[in-house]
């Protein structure tokens, strides 16, 4: 089905009341994975979501004669019928990438809707999990660790848990500055259909690179991999603990503030962050564990993310130790 | 055969007519594929519809979520449908609902590695006949919360069961209208816990068991501070007894064991009716929070506290106070049914009836060092006008839903 002149997505699939039991029926991909169609227009992210180093490719879907506006924030505003597709994989030995699933975010009359999808044997085709599921997956990390373990798929209401703003579904990653593209035509078909805010828009330190200020890579970190559910519109609203803010030696930082609801998630430490000692700060404590009743993010994490875990350690290693409160 | 099949197509259109329009009934039998089954019949839920889970242990590797507005998930009984978290591989709870107008009951959940059930901003939402069990008892490695509604109004738990949880059986959080009653609570570090909200009722229930009974806390740095109007009455809160057991850095790991009912930090607190036996530290604590914070809209004194009257039995006989020997000396062998810390904004402090004895620490700050305490026999006036009972509880909505 050819909705659209140009290309092959099935826009009424996007914008209909149905959930696809394919992702087939978008026509998004052309039989595989790595052939999305030519009208999607590819991106990645400064700062991307920790996702137990699964590989992502990132793309949007913009209906016919659309146009995006962008916030003072950078948040991007989609119109209806706009879907945001994000596949995520591992890469075998041979170098190729293997996807696994593929989440969509479909922009509905009634709002977003986000739905996961998971891929054949043969990578063929990939169907519905409203319910989510595992996958068992063997891997190597960056520094050349093998791991092996059960990979989550999230359930459409997980889906909700991070994408939730105020309630409603909404997505995270599009913000302008944070957006890179590979192909310059794909930035030039987003920018041209963009009104700017007046303000400038500015983007955040890249978490990795050595030769920015390590305060500023450290909130890079935080607010890629927090703030979707720590903010005060978000899933963890009631911890009092927020990383879409600017960060600093304040208790909605975590410096200094006391645990509310952790249970054992403190690890039987006092503060979120402890100047000068990241071994007894729970930020640190939770990132390092892999137990569902203690790991941060909640969802999502299998392993723990090595090089985030430095960097945050280094941050508050170095922060000037309070005096005892 | 082909009469059996009429028959129960009868019956079948019968169940659909006694619904209300549009309303469904998914049933969902335990056993195989019991985590992606259940999990999809949460989600593709409708407003109205009832979940109903077949009796038998559901075995979950993953928390479980509910995101529809006006659905019933209901099991055959606390004892007969049980959600086992056992093996959970992965979320922070056993279920999550983010929906309002919810009702839960008649199932339990055991062993979740987190919270039991978590609702967030899940407005006019029932509990009822739910248990919560970590079932090797006490120990910090179970989860902190078995029933755990936050920034919610509206909110009802009846007759509900949670024990072995590392912080609270039942925390009620950062909400409003609320009421906890017909419940047990045992061998929990706190049975139950008001925490920053306002309007509670929490009445007839048991609290027993645990490091502390009954709870009631206003934290700083929250987005949702100003805790208070809480009424606890006609509780048993008997044998509170068992050593804290709260993973450290958490504010209920400094709770005493032997609490039979502590109010810290908040506005408007009535203790009436309730019997208090064999809390060997304190039947009643009235408290200022005593940390240092960093929050200028925090308000860290206990005020308008009134403990009127109860039923005191044997407490106070045991404890964990520094200089206890010393203390139990002076007061004759037991320390008397009411603890304060002496703490008072102004003329806002503790009200206590006549004829019940108590004893103050004398301090006068919040975060003054208890080193530097006087205790003395507790003289405070007796309480003066009534309590605006009507202000607190559920709406009566939430009540009829389990009529």
């Amino acid at each position: 089905m050819r909705a659209t002149g140009q290309n092959a997505i099935a826009q009424a699939a996007i914008t209909g009341d149905a959930l696809p039991r394919s992702l087939s029926e978008y026509g998004f991909f052309a039989g595989s994975p790595d052939k999305p169609d030519a009208s999607l227009i590819s991106y990645s992210l400064r700062n991307p979501l920790f996702s137990d180093y699964a590989e992502k490719a990132r793309f949007i879907h913009l209906p016919e004669g659309a146009e995006i506006r962008i916030g003072s924030d950078g948040r991007i505003d989609f119109p209806v019928g706009t879907a945001l597709i994000k596949s995520f994989g591992y890469l075998r030995r041979n170098g190729d990438l293997d996807t696994l699933e593929t989440r969509v975010l479909l922009h509905r009359a009634d709002g977003w809707i986000a739905l996961p999808y998971v891929w054949n044997a043969e990578r063929s085709d990939a169907v519905l999990k409203v319910a989510g599921t595992r996958i068992p997956v063997t891997f190597d990390d960056p520094s050349g660790e093998s791991h092996s373990i059960s990979y989550g798929v999230p359930n459409k209401n997980q889906c909700k848990q991070c994408h939730s703003r105020d309630g409603a579904l909404s997505p995270i990653g599009p913000v302008w500055p944070d957006m890179e593209f590979e192909r310059e035509s794909d930035r030039e078909r987003l920018a041209d259909r963009a009104s700017f805010p007046k303000n400038g828009l500015y983007a955040k330190a890249r978490w990795d690179d050595p030769s920015e200020p390590l305060a500023e890579r450290a909130g890079a970190y935080l607010y890629a991999n927090c703030a979707h559910c720590h903010s005060r519109s978000g899933a963890a609203s009631n911890s009092g603990l927020f990383y879409d803010e600017p960060v600093g030696d304040h208790p909605a930082s975590g410096y200094l503030k006391r645990p509310v609801a952790a249970g054992r998630g403190s690890g039987a430490f006092d503060f979120i962050i402890e100047p000068g000692h990241p071994e007894r700060s729970i930020l640190l404590y939770r990132m390092h564990s892999l137990d569902p009743g203690v790991a941060m993010p909640e969802i999502g994490r299998a392993t723990v993310h090595k090089e985030g875990m430095t960097l945050l350690t280094h941050w508050i290693a170095e922060m000037e130790p309070a005096s005892q409160r | 055969m082909s009469r059996m099949n009429f028959g129960w197509l009868a019956a079948a259109s019968a169940i659909v007519i006694a619904q209300p329009l549009a309303a469904k009934t998914v049933e969902v039998a335990a056993g195989e594929g019991g985590q992606e089954r259940l999990q999809e019949a949460l989600i593709l839920a409708e407003a109205g519809d009832e979940v109903v889970l077949g009796a038998g242990r559901f075995a979950l590797t993953d928390g479980l979520s509910l995101d529809i507005d006006g659905v019933t998930l209901r099991g055959a009984g606390m004892d007969e449908t049980v959600l086992d978290f056992t093996g959970q591989q992965g979320s922070g709870e056993g279920l999550l609902v983010t929906s309002d107008n919810v009702t839960l009951r008649d199932f339990a959940l055991e062993n979740p590695k987190g919270d039991g059930v978590k609702s967030k901003g899940a407005d006019n939402i029932v509990y009822h006949r739910i248990r919560v069990t970590w079932t090797g008892g006490p120990d910090a490695n179970n989860g902190a919360y078995g029933i755990y509604p936050v920034e919610s109004t509206g909110v009802l738990v009846n007759g509900s069961k949670v024990s072995g949880a590392s912080d609270a059986g039942i925390y009620v959080g950062q909400s409003r209208d609320i009421t906890v009653r017909n419940s047990i609570v045992e061998a929990n570090v706190a049975g139950i816990e008001i925490e920053n909200s306002r309007n509670a009722l929490v009445e007839n229930n048991i609290a027993t068991r645990n490091t502390g009974g009954l709870l009631v806390f206003d934290l700083p740095n929250l987005p949702v501070m100003g805790g208070g109007n809480v009424v606890l009455r006609r509780n048993l809160v008997v044998d509170n007894d068992t050593p804290n057991f709260a993973p450290p850095g958490n504010i209920v790991a400094s709770v005493r064991r032997g609490t039979g009912i502590l109010v810290m930090a908040n506005d408007g607190v009535l203790v009436e009716g309730n019997v208090l036996e064999n809390n060997p530290t304190a039947h009643v604590m009235v408290i200022a929070y005593a940390q240092k914070f960093d929050d200028p809209n925090y308000n860290p004194y206990a005020r308008n506290v009134v403990v009127a009257d109860n039923i005191f039995g044997r407490g106070g006989d045991d404890p964990q106070l520094d200089g206890k020997e010393m203390l139990l000396a002076a007061f004759g062998g037991a320390l008397p049914p009411v603890l304060w810390d002496g703490i008072a904004e102004g003329d806002t402090g503790l009200r206590v009836a006549e004829g019940v004895a108590g004893w103050t620490l004398n301090l006068t700050s919040p975060g003054q060092d208890i080193a530097t305490a006087q205790p003395g026999p507790l003289a405070v006036p007796a309480p003066d006008g009534a309590f605006a009972l009507e202000s607190v509880g559920a709406p009566a909505e939430l009540e009829s839903r389990i009529k």
